[in-house]
């Protein structure tokens, strides 16, 4: 209740009725009840059903060994891909989460806002920028003469390193900014150099960490589709690409729909089965292994752990992340700097040609995504809470957190074509748009019930008993305990959220065939030769960066006002 | 074998001034101790010591070593944590020959070095336990085991047995002083429990707002209180107000309240001044009835009686209306009952004479 002059003003009618309902246990747990039924019915059963229901469809592939030879190569690709770039993050992004967290420059906050780059700049431009910048003429070519790396699978492994990469350094920065500095405090008062330290004590501690980032960061790889797409080239293919190509392939009449069935449920499954068995292993074999900590090479370590080693380390470090990372991710922007003076921006201003279809689908794509998070923190909320808070038992909440990370896991052009078989196939009356919110939903939900869980876990059991013995009901207590003091955690999940939506293209353009995202028509653009002119994928591409870019940064600024507890 | 000096030592966070020009000198195979409310600094005049936090300005000596640029792992010390700060990832044995290891001894030695502090510390039955497998008071030993296993000649402790049952830190208290002892090591403990820190050193520094205010014995520090801080954080004081209303040939005499005269032999202190006369509660004796005459009486009503166990302590409302606590070991003498009339008196050279403060009595004594 405020309290206004001494007089307590009354509370609004629907809080009121709210209170009065959150303390019946039967409405409480419908509450929660209906975020699992929701969960199951929207987000974790359709994408298997979908695939279920093809099941008989595979026959085709088998029929044709040469189709799923070529399937297989580029799943094989694909989990190739994945675990390399995901163990070149760990490697580059562990020293410069540490720079960022234990370093007191005040240039270190800059740093850590450009880490997030990548984050903002939606895949499907990401890797036109990766493609100009390596390969075109007036990229990184220019100073070597040549085109540095063309199309294939070197860039798509600097595409996938590029946007894995603040995955990783998010994570390991929240991790070492919540590390109890007194352990490594303690080795080094015990004899260990700094990097003795950090290798026997810090890491090993952090490890759950370590492997959160990795598995993040490998899902991130094995999933996605519209940036790997434009740098692949003629010739590669990862098991992404070979869906999607299926699917172009079908559209344009090269093969029939039962092959096309076929190999796109063969893929999926192959891709999701290992996908499933490589997150068990490490899963398991991750609780296990042992970042070796018994051995010790003092006199080396010591050398390492000092002045010039550390300094060499942080110079590599940072030139990795600027060379590698920013300025690739960035380069798209200068095409759009030079089309501010042409004819292409009042072309794209008038919504001449080309432009009409562009400006239709960004407006879908920020509606898509406001949505999408909006959705998902009305549904993610309930399920958090049961998973933090254990509501109905300990092995149930264990089960729902396993299950919740399933979608994760899933190729998200899987994903997409066994959501829009599951849909299409028996629910035909259900309009695009919700196929669309559907499948936005599948991908994004893990992400926010994962950090909203972790948020809620951190707050003290004791602070809601000790709301409740003061007299505040069930609905008050989550109101003015749970909802302020995860309100900032609340605010970085929606932004995961939102951005995870409007980058998304492999299932986005599974599902729909009229309705385009902003990523879907630029990929198309890029695709299809004579469409659309350097200059104006460039603009394109720099116009949903830009607009990307202030949304974030204004959920940002109400983030910060709100501050961290 | 070495000493610890410490240097005109500042230390700032932000706009916080935590250590205040500070010097100090602990002898070689001292037992000495940190002493003072939380927030006067002693943990971090500790860290400093240790090299986990760098100094504003000042010079740290560990033996004839100046060990300021010097990294925490190459000061030779051993400390332990308030949190124990144990490896939750590793069992009490390699916890404890985490020190002997990254050290870089060969097996054999660590080993040996392994079974024998925790010989030491009574725990060899528990070496494969995880931290999380042990009581507090078991935690805390092996982070004792640990420290000394590294073979550190310097220990410091950061409030060690803050964390642990009354009982458990009692027992802890003097094993740590005798394993400190028989190791011929020189220790620094951080501590805010007086109690504690008299049992236990040899000499206390005792700390307020990033100053050290004296240093000295347990015995000195309780005798001879130099500020009125010490005399109320060492044991206990009863402080009356008043100034000095003659001075003749060393004895003084102090007009307290409502004109109250009693006198005192000690301290230079000139004529007219305003003055604070500390008494302890332990020195006063308590008679029933008034006893008119002598110089250093005080008279007054018992207002509250507490019984404690080994003392009974009185709480008395003077005739000026200060109020004094006396009290007596419960088995001596005869007990006085409520509101009885009592006359109080005290020996001059017990009682203790400060300059009244300029930033005024209670803020003088504030442990906030």
């Amino acid at each position: 209740m405020q309290n206004i002059g001494g007089k307590t003003l009354p509370k609004s009618k629907i809080i009121e009725a709210l209170d009065k309902f959150s303390s019946r246990p039967a409405i409480r747990n419908s509450v929660y009840l209906s975020s699992i039924i929701v969960f199951f019915a929207l987000i974790l059963l359709p994408p298997i059903l979908g695939i279920v229901i093809k099941w008989n469809t595979m026959q085709q592939v088998l029929n044709q060994p040469e189709l799923a030879t070529r399937a297989l190569t580029a799943i094989q690709n694909s989990f190739m891909i994945a675990i390399l770039v995901s163990l070149l993050d760990i490697i580059t992004g562990l020293p410069l989460a540490w720079l960022i967290s234990r370093g007191k420059s005040r240039w270190l906050n800059v740093l850590d806002t450009l880490a997030d780059i990548p984050f903002i700049v939606p895949t499907a431009a990401l890797g036109y920028s990766l493609l100009l910048f390596w390969n075109e003429p007036g990229g990184a070519a220019t100073l070597f003469g040549a085109s540095l790396i063309s199309p294939g699978w070197l860039l798509v492994m600097l595409l996938h390193f590029t946007f894995s990469y603040p995955v990783v350094v998010r994570v390991m920065v929240g991790a070492l900014l919540d590390y109890k500095m007194e352990y490594e405090r303690a080795a080094r008062t015990l004899g260990a150099p700094p990097l003795s330290a950090a290798r026997t004590v810090t890491f090993p501690i952090l490890k759950p960490s370590i492997i959160a980032a990795f598995i993040l960061a490998f899902a991130r790889s094995i999933s996605e589709t519209g940036a790997t797409i434009i740098v692949a080239g003629l010739t590669f293919e990862n098991g992404s690409v070979f869906i999607q190509k299926m699917r172009n392939d079908f559209t344009a009449g090269i093969i029939n729909q039962a092959t096309y069935e076929g190999a796109t449920v063969f893929a999926s499954l192959v891709l999701i089965i290992i996908s499933f068995t490589i997150f068990a292993v490490i899963r398991i074999a991750g609780q296990k292994a042992k970042i070796p900590t018994k051995r010790f090479w003092p006199s080396m370590e010591r050398k390492l752990s000092y002045s010039k080693a550390e300094n060499g380390r942080n110079t590599i470090t940072l030139l990795v992340f600027f060379l590698i990372i920013i300025i690739p991710s960035l380069f798209v922007a200068f095409p759009a700097i030079e089309a501010l003076f042409t004819r292409t921006l009042s072309d794209a201003f008038t919504g001449t040609g080309i432009w009409k279809d562009y400006w239709q689908s960004l407006t879908l794509s920020y509606l898509l995504g406001a949505t999408v998070t909006v959705l998902n923190i009305i549904i993610g909320l309930p399920m958090a809470i049961i998973i933090a808070r254990r509501k109905f038992g300990r092995l149930p909440s264990t089960i729902l957190d396993l299950l919740v990370n399933v979608p994760l896991i899933v190729p998200s052009i899987a994903l997409g074509v066994s959501l829009a078989f599951f849909w299409k196939q028996n629910l035909t009356f259900i309009p695009e748009i919700w196929l669309l919110i559907f499948a936005h939903m599948a991908i994004t939900y893990p992400y926010f019930v994962r950090s909203m869980s972790a948020a809620v876990e951190r707050i003290s059991v004791d602070l809601e008993e000790a709301s409740r013995t003061l007299g505040a009901k069930p609905f008050t207590v989550f109101r003015t305990i749970i909802l302020p003091l995860t309100k900032y955690s609340i605010l970085s999940g929606a932004i995961l959220v939102f951005t995870r939506s409007v980058s998304e293209t492999g299932a986005t353009s599974a599902v729909v065939s009229s309705l385009k995202t902003a990523p879907v028509v630029i990929v198309n653009w890029v695709k299809t030769k004579g469409l659309a002119t350097p200059l104006e994928i460039g603009l394109g591409c720099g116009f949903l960066i830009l607009f990307s870019f202030i949304i974030l940064l204004a959920l940002r600024f109400i983030a910060r006002g709100k501050g961290r507890y | 074998m070495p000493d610890v000096r410490v240097v005109n030592i500042t230390k700032t966070f932000g706009k916080i001034l935590a250590v205040d020009d500070v010097s100090l000198h602990v002898h070689e195979k001292e037992y000495f101790s940190l002493l003072g409310p939380s927030g006067c600094g002693k943990t971090t005049l500790l860290r400093l010591i240790a090299g986990l936090i760098q100094p504003d300005k000042g010079e740290i000596y560990i033996g004839e070593k100046r060990v300021n640029d010097v990294p925490p792992e190459d000061r030779d010390i051993g400390f332990v944590f308030q949190t124990f700060a144990l490896f939750p990832h590793m069992n009490a044995w390699d916890n404890v020959t985490y020190g002997p290891k990254v050290k870089g001894f060969n097996m054999e030695k660590a080993t040996t070095i392994g079974h024998e502090v925790l010989e030491m510390v009574k725990l060899h039955e528990r070496l494969d336990a995880f931290p999380n497998e042990l009581s507090g008071g078991m935690m805390q030993r092996v982070a004792v085991a640990r420290a000394l296993a590294a073979g550190a000649k310097t220990l410091l402790l950061d409030e060690p047995l803050g964390q642990l049952d009354a009982k458990v830190r009692n027992e802890l208290r003097y094993e740590i002083r005798r394993m400190v002892k028989d190791l011929g090591l020189t220790a620094i403990h951080v501590t805010h429990d007086q109690s504690e820190a008299m049992a236990i050193s040899d000499r206390i520094a005792v700390m307020k707002k990033g100053k050290v205010l004296q240093v000295g014995t347990p015995q000195e520090l309780y005798m001879n209180p130099q500020s009125v801080f010490v005399a109320h954080f060492i044991g206990e004081s009863n402080f009356l107000e008043g100034y000095i209303s003659n001075k003749n040939n060393g004895k003084i005499t102090v007009e307290l309240r409502g004109g109250i005269k009693v006198g005192v032999t000690n301290r230079q202190i000139e004529e007219g001044e305003k003055v604070v006369l500390a008494i302890r509660p332990e020195t006063l004796t308590i008679e029933k009835g008034v006893r008119k005459g002598d110089i250093n009486t005080l008279y007054g009503a018992v207002e509250r009686i507490t019984f404690e166990g080994t003392n009974i302590r009185y709480e008395v409302r003077l005739e000026n209306e200060d109020l004094i606590v006396v009290v007596k070991p419960s088995l001596m003498g005869e007990w006085v009952g409520n509101d009885e009339r009592v006359t109080a008196s005290f020996p001059p050279e017990k009682a203790h004479l400060f300059k009244y403060p300029e930033t005024g009595l209670r803020e003088a004594i504030t442990v906030e």
